[in-house]
């Protein structure tokens, strides 16, 4: 690797200041930090330092990342497929491995590209301006964003939403690790506010649109989302055909059936469907430590804990969905360990986590099931709990602050004699 | 028929039947300190596994070529010069004095003369140096029987007899203010840090002189107000009478006087303690003994680029050379910190061991750029000590040591990971919540968060862990200084 190291010494010059490339230096300097760790010693302070840095730390969560994505590939074709008859739902895994991946990763490609080309390019931008080097942040929401996009979403609106996201919920407010929300989901909610027609309709099924003309779609087939098909039942009897009809898609022979929601071949975003593929991320956030285990673990159970109130009112059909089967389907898995983890946006008192988890999780059932308007509750309950969380730190701290003030109130005496 | 066989066994033991009843154990020897309190467990932080261990053993160091008084070592002390260059001095004679409490002294550790006052930026006085003249001749004090002797006649002899700077007080870790009467006085029985040396090494045969060292801080802090940390398993204490003793158990920092204090007496707003090194103890004892000042130290040269791993015995502000193997010492390419890797402070070779060193640790230098998959932030990582589990280093086994080069490995950035100090900082304070506040120097926060229970080696760890490499100590550091400033 000595040719690499002797290259970037060779064009480092013209880098910097007083060289003819020196406004492309934040580039240069973070193509260089990329590919060595700078031989920067510790100068003040503690004289070792731990190996951890925060490009390693993105790292391993864009690794967590990889089975969704690579399912959700699959998936994307496998969908497709599916709507055009060309295969069932009971056909094996690797029937057409190949054409189902093909076809994923021509969406799912691109969809990357211009998220990680429009977001680091206005991060090299303000880099540039504020004169400081780039951080790691969008590395992982680069990633998270085309993951929860439908798989037909145009790419200019996702390039107008991560503009959106980075410079309004980022670099306004200071950059990574400033945030207040998660960017993600930012850039998510962006385009659920200004675009919910296109949102809503034909682009959560490849091509469905141009299948619909050409008459090949399957007979009764509409594309829609578990979640989709279920707001459709809010507000109707729930013994009418129609709504027994859609409730018997969730019936374990359907096709929202659990345990095809639980391995994820249904439709939805592109990494969102698979829990499976989201919990083999999660297990290695969690072995590295990486991911909180607390703000996944209380989100579950808050999650669990909204469907089981749910069951045990049963006011409308939506609500006879079991707990179990709510939490895996929609954006839910995905959001608990990719969204609600963002150690920026979360609570970062451990006692808050705790408080943050319970209520994301719990808010996502609600407000998917009171507010048919909001399929995707869990965005919209990450988003509330992200403004949150300042709040529950407070009180934590306050908490803190005020047991310090009790203590020194109290008669002073040792604690061990 | 299993139960049986037990009973049976049991009943012959108890009966002291069989062919050999005596016992092959020796009976485990109880701690006294053990019965007095039960072990105060640590839970968080973390043994550092450096490499480069002192052997265990002290050899008495030849006498240095030069010695030196550094007055940075005390933080915040204004000196104010008695000698000049050329004076010749006693060990003990004062070489300057705090220009804000003139009765505290700081005194030559040898006799000689004082060949160079060294200063710095803005004619601030780096070092005072003393080149010994081989006689060690000692001025003596007049040492009061302490039994009889009042409060504030040891006081102005601790003042006298340069003991104040080595006596700190918190809240501002800084050194104590004698007019000022102290809640109480801790000592930490050991240290905790890597590569430190240990109390058993370090009081061999200075048992007697801690004890009356013990005696005059009882003196000073009234009857029941010193407080002694032990190790749990140590017994160099067991013998020490007059103090309130704790047993601690933990990693490290559990040898930090200020973890100490928080899980035994908490310093409220308002109170002042005074916190003092166990062997600086032991040498103020030595000095109410003979009456003269000729502070000993056991330094433990360590670490993987130190030559020669030992432990010395030298006389306190010696130069570090002769400890590194003398003038054979390559120092080129090696980092010399007086002091633990945390915590300590970077010197040439030919510099000096700094007032509050135990030890000196020697690492390679890391300022050779490491290629992503080799070495750097993407490879394996096996030859790294990491405290995160991103590293596999949780995975080998817990006696494997390290090498630690002094690369930062990464750059600084803001906060982003949460929960990480809290892992290795075992107080009852909100850490990155309390820096926080001092980086927008909310003072009305800082003293809220309990600013006043810490000093920036408490947050030695917290640094060393930080995904962000953020300057936390100094940033600590910063904060007591702004609250002295506004408190005074």
């Amino acid at each position: 690797m000595k040719f690499l190291e002797n290259l970037l010494d060779n064009v480092r010059p013209h880098f910097e200041e007083g060289g003819k490339l020196s406004r492309f230096w934040v580039v240069y300097d973070s193509l260089e930090t990329f590919a060595f760790t700078p031989g920067h010693a510790t100068h003040k302070g503690v004289h070792i330092r731990d190996g951890i840095d925060l490009k390693r730390t993105m790292f391993l969560v864009i690794v967590a990342l990889l089975p969704a994505l690579l399912f959700g590939a699959w998936n994307q074709g496998h969908q497709y497929f599916l709507s055009i008859g060309e295969v069932g739902l009971s056909d094996p895994w690797s029937a057409m491995l190949v054409d189902k991946m093909w076809i994923g990763l021509q969406k799912l490609v691109p969809l990357i590209v211009v998220s990680y080309g429009v977001g680091l390019g206005i991060e090299f931008i303000f880099a540039g301006i504020n004169k400081h080097s780039i951080n790691e942040g969008y590395l992982v929401s680069g990633m998270l964003i085309p993951l929860i996009m439908p798989v037909d979403v145009p790419l200019w609106m996702v390039a107008i939403a991560v503009a959106f996201a980075v410079i309004i919920a980022k670099e306004v407010f200071g950059g990574t690790g400033m945030n207040i929300l998660n960017i993600a989901l930012t850039a998510r909610a962006f385009l659920f506010f200004a675009y919910p027609k296109q949102l809503s309709g034909e682009i959560w099924i490849h091509n469905i649109a141009a299948s619909k003309g050409g008459g090949m779609l399957v007979d009764g087939y509409t594309g829609a989302t578990a979640l989709g098909h279920l707001a459709s039942t809010v507000g109707k009897d729930m013994g009418s055909a129609e709504v027994q009809s859609v409730m018997s898609m969730f019936e374990p022979d359907g096709m929202f059936s659990f345990s095809n929601a639980l391995i994820g071949v249904i439709p939805g975003s592109i990494g969102e469907t698979s829990a499976l593929a989201i919990l083999l991320g999660a297990a290695l956030l969690i072995w590295t430590g990486i991911g909180s285990w607390k703000v996944m673990g209380s989100f579950l159970v808050g999650g669990l804990v909204m469907g089981g109130l749910f069951n045990a009112m049963e006011l409308n059909a939506y609500m006879t969905i079991p707990a179990w089967h709510q939490i895996v389907m929609g954006g839910f898995m995905f959001g608990m360990v990719f969204m609600a983890t963002d150690p920026v946006s979360a609570s970062q008192t451990e006692m808050g986590k705790w408080v943050y988890g319970f209520f994301g999780g719990f808010l996502s059932i609600m407000i998917r099931v009171f507010n048919p308007a909001y399929p995707e509750g869990v965005m919209m309950a990450i988003l509330f709990m992200n403004v949150m969380a300042p709040l529950i730190d407070h009180y934590v701290i306050a908490a803190n602050i005020k047991r310090r003030e009790r203590r020194s109130a109290a008669v002073s005496l040792p604690a061990t004699a | 028929m299993g139960l049986v066989c037990i009973r049976f066994n049991f009943s012959w033991t108890k009966l002291g039947f069989g062919l050999n009843p005596v016992p092959t154990f020796a009976p485990r020897k109880v701690n006294p300190s053990e019965l007095m309190s039960s072990i105060i467990r640590i839970r968080k932080g973390a043994d550092i596994r450096l490499k480069g261990r002192a052997h265990a053993h002290v050899s008495t160091a030849p006498v240095s070529g030069k010695y030196a008084v550094q007055p940075g070592d005390f933080h915040g002390v204004v000196p104010k010069l008695i000698v000049r260059p050329g004076d010749t001095v006693k060990a003990g004679d004062p070489l300057f004095h705090d220009k804000y409490h003139p009765q505290v002294q700081y005194l030559s550790p040898v006799s000689g003369e004082v060949t160079d006052v060294v200063r710095g930026a803005k004619r601030r006085i780096l070092a005072i140096e003393v080149t010994p003249d081989g006689k060690d001749e000692r001025r003596t004090f007049d040492i009061p029987d302490l039994g009889k002797a009042s409060r504030e006649d040891v006081l102005a002899l601790l003042a006298a007899g340069g003991w104040f700077g080595f006596i700190k007080q918190r809240p501002f870790d800084v050194p104590a203010n004698p007019d000022v009467t102290p809640r109480s006085v801790h000592i930490s029985g050991f240290n905790s840090g890597p590569l430190a040396p240990e109390s058993g090494l370090v009081m061999e045969g200075r048992i007697d002189a801690f004890q009356h060292g013990i005696d005059a801080l009882a003196k000073v802090a009234g009857a029941g107000g010193v407080h002694l940390g032990v190790k749990s398993g140590d017994a160099t204490f067991d013998g020490i009478v007059g103090v309130n003793k704790s047993t601690f158990e933990g990693p490290h920092p559990a040898g930090n006087v200020g973890v100490q204090i928080h899980h035994t007496w908490p310093i409220n707003r308002g109170e002042v303690v005074w916190t003092m090194h166990y062997e600086d103890v032991a040498a103020l004892g030595d000095f109410l003994k003979t009456g003269t000042y000729a502070p000993e130290r056991v330094i433990a040269a360590a670490g993987s680029a130190c030559p020669n791993p030992n432990h010395f015995r030298i006389r306190l502000g010696a130069q570090v050379q002769s400890l590194l193997g003398g003038a054979a010492f390559d120092a080129s390419n090696v980092r010399i910190v007086s002091g633990d890797a945390l915590t300590g402070k970077q010197i040439d070779a030919n510099g000096y061991v700094t007032a509050f060193a135990r030890q000196l640790t020697v690492l390679p230098e890391g300022n050779k750029p490491k290629f992503l998959l080799a070495d750097g932030w993407l490879g394996l990582g096996f030859d790294k000590f990491s405290l995160s589990r991103a590293y596999p280093t949780w995975l080998l086994p817990k006696t494997k040591e390290f090498e630690m080069d002094t690369c930062s490995n990464g750059e600084e950035r803001a906060f982003v990971v949460t929960g990480q100090y809290e892992q290795v900082f075992p107080f009852d304070i909100y850490p990155v919540q309390l820096l926080k506040s001092i980086m927008v120097n909310d003072i009305d926060g800082m003293e809220k968060l309990g600013i006043y229970e810490v000093a920036p080696e408490d947050f030695a760890l917290c640094e060393y862990a930080c995904t962000s490499k953020i300057d936390v100590q100094q940033i600590v550091r910063e904060g007591l200084d702004t609250l002295k400033q506004e408190l005074g």
